[in-house]
């Protein structure tokens, strides 16, 4: 367990490394912020004086040395456009995109879960294919083209929610957190539930696809046979076995959901790093796209990691040291 | 490397019973139909659009945001209404539907090439080359095709090329991981061996023998990821880092009503997104039954 815990931070810093080299190589190369920053009118002298001040007259491999002497002290540069460490605006933008993520998996599993086990369980039913002929849509339906229509049927023609912009917020041990107050909720309903469309096809799929597996196995039947309640079998026996998989899997989307939450937060004008990295693209901010990546790219491996322990605690019989790191 | 596009040589009774087991499923008789329409259309773009939407002489500005129905100055109806320049939007979507498409279906054969060779020629191989090669696999699933494409592109800037190696990029690790797994099944049986007794090449046995046969699993895994490259395509375009304004795509135009949709000008975002739609689920319908007719598994 702790040789397989060090060899993937060992891994994991690996990653960091040629990510941040091939992103910063990359972007470096690209367009000149400065031409962006300046006032348009300024004159050559003044560009010069910009360029020496963000430190870009250095040649790349300087830049990239002291980039990488200052994130081992935990600096990844300051921001061009908002002239503060770029770690910190990431940060400040950070709760608005987990609240967001955390909202859409949530609405994903407690809707995905049910219809799911619904349709492996009464594969033949009229109610069954309707809910797998939805899984398809929602599969299909690309998610920022779903994210106009809810604002055109909820914000503009009915009304009923806003659909721009984030709502008050809530301090929640030390976080400012708005889907604790109603009217917060309210705002991050519509991009929620856009975000949640996708996962919820694929939770229903796995579920269905997992309970029509299971059920045909020996233990299930042995658990009939031993004259157990349909309910027990269910609510214990099956749902234990097939929530090893969607464990799983929802852990593994929740790392996709935050990247994904780049186009609905875009539609929506949801103030979160999505946005933040977008514009940034845009503005030629190379800090802060550099360190975006660099944050979620160390999510992801956290949250691969985080869903290896789990399996392995809710599976027996997978044994970490047996996993390759 | 066009020995690789070439569907395995089928006898007939396979094929036979291939068509009526995926024929088994009405859905997927009406995306397969569906796919065929819109196959078609974009192929006969410049035949069936009422006008050509890149040509910048046929537009006209005082036609710009008519609603659905309108009529032009010139007396043609525009049935879906036109764009912010005055451009008719059913030639637009016809023409967009075009190039998504290209662009979905390029990257996916690209792709499909590249991982196929790789993934069985580290089947074929094994040892190091395997391991590095499914550790690079490995690492590059565990990230979102999106967010990597998003670095691509923000790196390599916009054009019909550029995307088209972003989606390269994103998805050949599913064609090797899938060509990988079929290939191991398939190196242990008796045929291989055959030919590796005849003395042939590791080329002509992984090109000839071994590919062909890994192909069913492949196929099931491209149309899905066909879908996905397209809406991947239309998701980049819509955020502004996918295709140049010149060549409109389906997610560009989707984009280009964004910001006229807050006053109720619906049509210029709604109608690409509904052709979008019907594109990427007559892909899906197809796919899924190709999945369940093809799967060793599930065959009844």
């Amino acid at each position: 367990m702790t040789v397989f815990v060090l060899r993937r931070l060992a891994q994991t810093l690996l990653v960091l490394l040629i990510t941040s080299v091939l992103v910063f190589g990359g972007l470096f190369m690209i367009g000149d912020p400065v031409e962006i920053l300046v006032n348009p009118s300024a004159d050559q002298i003044e560009k010069d004086r910009a360029t020496k001040a963000l430190g870009l007259d250095k040649p790349l491999h300087e830049q990239y040395v002291g980039f990488l002497r200052g994130a081992l002290s935990g600096n990844l540069g300051n921001s061009f456009v908002y002239a503060r460490p770029a770690l910190e605006v990431i940060f400040e933008r950070m709760p608005a995109t987990l609240e967001l993520a955390f909202l859409a998996m949530v609405i994903a599993v407690v809707l995905g879960i049910p219809l799911g086990l619904y349709a492996g369980l009464r594969p033949h039913s009229p109610l069954a294919k309707t809910i797998m002929a939805g899984s398809i849509l929602g599969f299909s339906l690309p998610t920022f083209w779903v994210g106009l229509i809810l604002i055109l049927v909820f914000a503009v023609t009915l009304g009923w929610l806003p659909s721009t912009g984030r709502g008050p917020t809530t301090n929640v041990f030390g976080l400012q957190l708005s889907i604790f107050n109603w009217d917060g909720l309210r705002y991050a309903l519509l991009p929620a539930i856009n975000l949640a469309l996708f996962k919820l096809s694929l939770i229903i799929r796995l579920t269905r696809a997992q309970v029509r597996e299971q059920s045909l196995l020996d233990y299930i039947k042995f658990a009939r046979a031993k004259g157990l309640s349909n309910t027990r079998v269910i609510g214990v026996h099956l749902l234990k076995n097939i929530l090893i998989p969607l464990v799983t899997v929802v852990g593994l989307e929740l790392g996709s959901v935050i990247a994904f939450a780049v186009v609905t937060e875009t539609i929506f004008a949801w103030p979160g790093m999505g946005k933040l990295v977008i514009d940034s693209i845009f503005q030629l901010d190379r800090p802060v796209v550099v360190a975006y990546l660099l944050v979620v790219v160390f999510m992801f491996i956290l949250i691969n990691l985080v869903v290896d322990i789990l399996y392995s605690v809710l599976d027996p019989r997978v044994r970490l040291s047996e996993v390759k790191g | 490397m066009s020995t690789v596009v070439v569907p395995a040589p089928l006898v007939e009774t396979p094929w036979r019973r291939f068509r009526r087991q995926f024929a088994e499923s009405r859905l997927a008789l009406i995306g397969l139909a569906l796919l065929v329409v819109i196959v078609a259309i974009a192929l006969l773009a410049p035949w069936i659009a009422p006008q050509n939407p890149y040509d910048l002489a046929k537009l006209d500005l005082l036609d710009a945001r008519l609603p659905p129905g309108a009529t032009a100055a010139d007396g043609m109806t525009y049935w879906l209404g036109t764009d912010g320049q005055g451009r008719d939007m059913f030639s637009a979507i016809i023409y967009g539907l075009r190039v998504s498409l290209y662009v979905g279906i390029a990257s996916g054969v690209i792709a499909l090439t590249l991982g196929a060779v790789i993934g069985v020629l580290a089947a074929y191989l094994g040892g190091r080359f395997e391991q590095i090669v499914m550790r690079i696999v490995d690492i590059q699933l565990g990230f979102p095709a999106i967010l990597v494409a998003l670095i691509l592109l923000a790196v390599l800037g916009k054009g019909v090329d550029k995307i088209i190696i972003a989606l390269v990029t994103v998805q050949w690790a599913y064609y090797a991981r899938t060509a990988r797994s079929a290939a191991l099944v398939e190196r242990h049986k008796e045929y291989i061996e055959a030919a590796r007794a005849l003395g042939l090449g590791a080329w002509r046995i992984v090109l000839r023998h071994l590919l062909p046969n890994s192909l069913p699993p492949l196929i099931v895994v491209g149309t899905v990821q066909v879908a996905h490259a397209i809406a991947l395509e239309a998701t980049l375009s819509f955020l502004g880092l996918g295709l140049p304004p010149t060549e409109p795509s389906l997610g560009l135009l989707i984009a280009n009503g964004y910001e006229v949709l807050m006053s109720g000008k619906y049509w210029i975002s709604v109608y690409p997104g509904v052709a979008l739609l019907l594109t990427i689920l007559a892909i899906n319908l197809v796919g899924d039954q190709l999945r369940d007719v093809l799967n060793p598994r599930l065959s009844r």
